[in-house]
């Protein structure tokens, strides 16, 4: 098995990890489906107000690709189309019957073409990403590998071994199937003691060791088969593997996720049975700190988004993380002054001396505040080697933001653009002193590449 | 404190768009970003949590660090000065003495700083405010440094035009902060050098031999008293073997020269807090001081027989202005090599140069300034190859699967 050591990276020490118990949400009667969740498609509408759905009918289809579908989590009646601006499609509201009944899909074909058809149809193809640009696959490309990771290194990410417990058939059957289009690898932590990930087969196992991003896939691909020019490498979150599987085994394209619920700021930190449409207030009503303000997080607090209570579950959530905002926080001379509860990924800070083995053994574990503050104005970028630091990838990331910035498509593509999301340049944005938006910057680019090349 | 914020918010409503005040919106955006780190949090998408670090915390470190360097300096200039005018015999060091000299250093040194800040921060703040953006920190670096690295005699004015001339056409019309290619510190000295040669160079460059703001103007020369700094007497000098000072003596700084430029131990203090941060590269320095003392060596067994050739290559990384420039000068990562390779590479260049410069060119006994400004000059070109490497690299992968 092929073992990769990663140095370079950066755990982030924040409190508030999910405990290893599962609660149910209460099941809202109106569930959204937000096409705008699923990023880079047109939506192009397949019901209207009033008609009957089941769950894994087809609610709207893509522009381009139109056998990618986009289906239903729940059965039941489509009761609005809210639209914005432009007659832009904001949401699909669809009110639950409450029975849940499935539309079951023909799973004979098990070819490459048949998996292709049957992933299309049951509205799961979405979660399929592709590099280059970090987008939902294309359909008429093949990819050269298929990378899952089994674990996330991300801060307070949940724990997919306690995740996906009990649900191995169901991986097995996903790696299987998908490995009909293309040769799946999949990333094992190094050390990690659940022998269910190594047991699995038709696939190429590999172990990375290393502080985060080394589960991210695209940081995986880039040691165990760089991409070349003209490659296309798929990656499936390992969750989301288990959809897939659960649908190539019955048929039934059931949605059903753990999300785990996190941060500093939030109570009943533990893991929750969702379904995408579901309104996040549901999972944060009760369990939000309520005299700071509080910022809620989609994802983990390098690469998530904002979210509001009002908005729904996106099928692609696997981590909430409840912040706080920093807007309370007048901090006097903060350029100066030591910050004894921060934590301190570089050494400006004397404060920084404390953040080491010796100093915790001694006062005991740090809890450090975190908060959404920028902690400093925008300038040029000045400080040299300091994304070097945190990018494991044989990439020159200063270089590769710089021809982002300026747009210079070939220059990306030379400079391995081809093979980042903005995930993996996460943390260059958290370390960064010159405070820019980083993995904006690399989405807009990653967005003009497609738009230019495809 | 959380009313002293308030008060000052409800000040700063002045210079908001249509307040009485807006022209001075820079200003006041300057010293509110000083006083209280910004309100700002992060965007929708993107890092929810940023590091503590920023701009102004970098910045404030290389200032921290030049300090000894600067305290140092200010007690040489006034030790100098006593030295010259006979109030100091060798081993006659009083305490009154003592600070006599750092007084008169003090009162010395003070008029360069307060001239290069109000002139550079000037030109930053109004620059800002015609731009609409913040005021970039890193001026507070470069109007430290300037200080520093020019003769204690050199006139005022000069100054002032040096630092205006280097802010604005080394920096400013670049793109400001983050942009120059130039460090622009030496571009200030360099202009100096060139324009007004007879002040920089020569025996009377380096040592207050009058008084400053007065005081102390009456004392006399002592009679054959020669300002001439080491490096200078090794370039004017006939004699083969001449060695103007030992090891000690260099290191200690305790010699005529640039003010912050010559005590040894006192950069070196400034170097660890550097590197121990993280704020500068130890590579660079590391590759300027290992190149230039092989150089150097190289000259010393086989180059001409002149003094300056013979000259120890121990003695060479004390003297001059080697130390400081490739702690603070070569390192401004702006102008340096920004890849990690290319920053051995870069400082091998300089280390380079420098000793060849000392060597062989007869007109400057010092080269260090002209060999950073040629290292700032290929830096871009250093980092441009090591970064073909990958691209090649990334390359030769299409082919290994086509």
């Amino acid at each position: 098995m092929q073992q990769i050591f990663l140095k370079r990276g950066l755990d982030l020490p924040i409190d508030g990890k999910a405990e290893l118990q599962v609660s149910s949400v209460r099941r809202p009667d109106i569930y959204r489906i937000v096409p705008d969740h699923f990023a880079g498609i047109t939506p192009k509408l397949m019901v209207k107000v009033g008609d009957e759905v089941k769950a894994g009918s087809p609610v709207f289809h893509d522009k381009t690709f139109e056998e990618m579908l986009f289906t239903s989590p729940v059965s039941g009646r489509v009761v609005d189309i809210v639209r914005g601006d432009r007659r832009k499609v904001m949401s699909i509201n669809i009110e639950s019957d409450g029975k849940q009944e499935y539309e079951v899909l023909d799973t004979t074909a098990k070819d490459a073409a048949g998996v292709r058809a049957l992933l299309m149809r049951s509205g799961l193809w979405c979660l399929i990403k592709q590099r280059p640009y970090d987008c939902i696959a294309l359909p008429n490309k093949t990819p050269r590998a298929i990378f899952v990771s089994t674990f996330d290194t991300a801060p307070l990410a949940p724990d997919y071994e306690f995740v996906l417990r009990g649900q191995h058939v169901q991986l097995q059957a996903a790696v299987t199937a998908l490995s009909k289009i293309a040769p799946v690898y999949v990333g094992i932590r190094y050390g990690a003691q659940a022998t269910d990930f190594r047991a699995l087969k038709d696939c190429t196992l590999y172990e990375v060791a290393g502080p985060h991003p080394a589960g991210n896939a695209g940081v995986q691909i880039n040691h165990v088969l760089p991409m070349a020019k003209g490659d296309t490498m798929w990656t499936v979150n390992v969750q989301d593997m288990v959809l897939i599987g659960r649908l190539v085994m019955t048929g039934k394209a059931d949605m059903q996720k753990l999300v785990a619920l996190t941060g500093p700021l939030a109570y009943g930190k533990e893991y929750y049975k969702v379904l995408p449409g579901m309104p996040l207030s549901a999972i944060f009503a009760q369990n939000i700190h309520k005299e700071l303000p509080c910022r809620l997080v989609a994802g983990n607090v390098l690469s998530g988004h904002q979210v509001s209570e009002d908005e729904a579950v996106s099928l692609y959530d696997n981590q909430y993380t409840v912040l706080d905002e920093g807007t309370m926080t007048h901090e006097f001379m903060g350029w100066l002054l030591p910050r004894f509860s921060e934590f301190h990924a570089d050494k400006t800070d004397p404060a920084s001396l404390m953040d080491n083995e010796c100093a915790r053994s001694w006062f005991g574990k740090r809890l450090y505040r975190w908060d959404a503050r920028i902690k400093g104005g925008r300038r040029a970028i000045i400080v040299s080697g300091e994304y070097d630091k945190v990018f494991p990838m044989d990439i020159y990331p200063e270089y590769l933001l710089k021809a982002m910035i300026a747009g210079n498509l070939d220059k990306m593509e030379q400079l391995g653009a081809n093979e980042v999301a903005p995930e993996d340049f996460a943390l260059c944005e958290y370390v960064c002193t010159s405070k820019l938006p980083v993995q904006s910057i690399v989405r807009q680019a990653l967005d003009t590449m497609r738009k230019e090349i495809e | 404190m959380e009313k002293f914020y308030q008060m000052w918010k409800e000040f700063g409503k002045n210079f908001e768009e249509g307040g009485k005040w807006q022209k001075l919106s820079s200003f006041y955006d300057a010293f509110d970003t000083f006083l209280f780190t910004p309100q700002t949090t992060s965007g929708r998408v993107g890092a929810q949590v940023h590091g503590g670090n920023d701009s102004k915390r970098t910045m404030i470190l290389v200032v921290m660090a030049l300090v000894p360097a600067l305290l140092f300096g200010m007690f040489n200039v006034g030790y100098q000065h006593l030295l010259a005018t006979g109030q100091l015999v060798a081993g006659g060091m009083t305490c009154a003495l003592w600070w006599k000299a750092f007084g008169f250093g003090f009162l010395a040194v003070l008029p360069f700083i307060l001239v290069s800040y109000i002139v550079g921060l000037g030109i930053e703040f109004t620059v800002a405010q015609i731009k609409h953006e913040e005021v970039a920190e890193g001026f507070l670096v470069t109007g430290f440094i300037i200080p520093l690295i020019v003769p204690i005699n050199t006139p005022l004015w000069m100054v002032a035009i040096a630092t205006a001339f280097a802010v604005i056409f080394a920096k400013e019309i670049f793109g400001g902060t983050g942009y120059n290619i130039f460090n622009v510190a030496l571009i200030a000295r360099a202009f100096l050098f060139f324009a007004y040669p007879s002040a920089m160079t020569g025996d009377h460059a380096f040592i207050r031999e009058g008084g400053t703001w007065g005081w102390d103007s009456q004392a006399q020369l002592v009679d054959g008293f020669s300002g001439a700094t080491p490096m200078g007497q090794l370039a004017t000098t006939t004699d083969a073997n001449l060695m103007p000072m030992d090891f000690w003596t260099a290191f200690n700084g305790l010699i005529p020269g640039s003010v912050g430029e010559t005590c040894g131990w006192a950069i070196l203090l400034g170097a660890i807090l550097l590197i121990c941060t993280g704020v500068a590269s130890w590579k660079t320095m590391l590759s300027i001081l290992a190149t230039a003392g092989v150089t150097a060596w190289l000259f010393n067994a086989f180059g001409p027989e002149t003094a300056v050739a013979n000259y120890p290559w121990y003695m060479h990384l004390v003297s001059g202005g080697l130390l400081f420039g490739a702690v603070f000068m070569a390192t401004d990562p702006v102008t340096s090599a920004r890849t990690e390779c290319g920053k051995w590479i870069y400082g091998a260049l300089i280390g380079f140069m420098v000793i060849v410069i000392r060597v062989l060119n007869p007109g400057y006994p010092e080269g260090m300034m002209l060999a950073i400004l040629l290292g700032n000059t290929f830096a871009p070109l250093i980092d441009w190859c090591v970064v073909r490497r990958n691209i090649k690299k990334r390359l030769a992968r299409k082919e290994a699967v086509a």
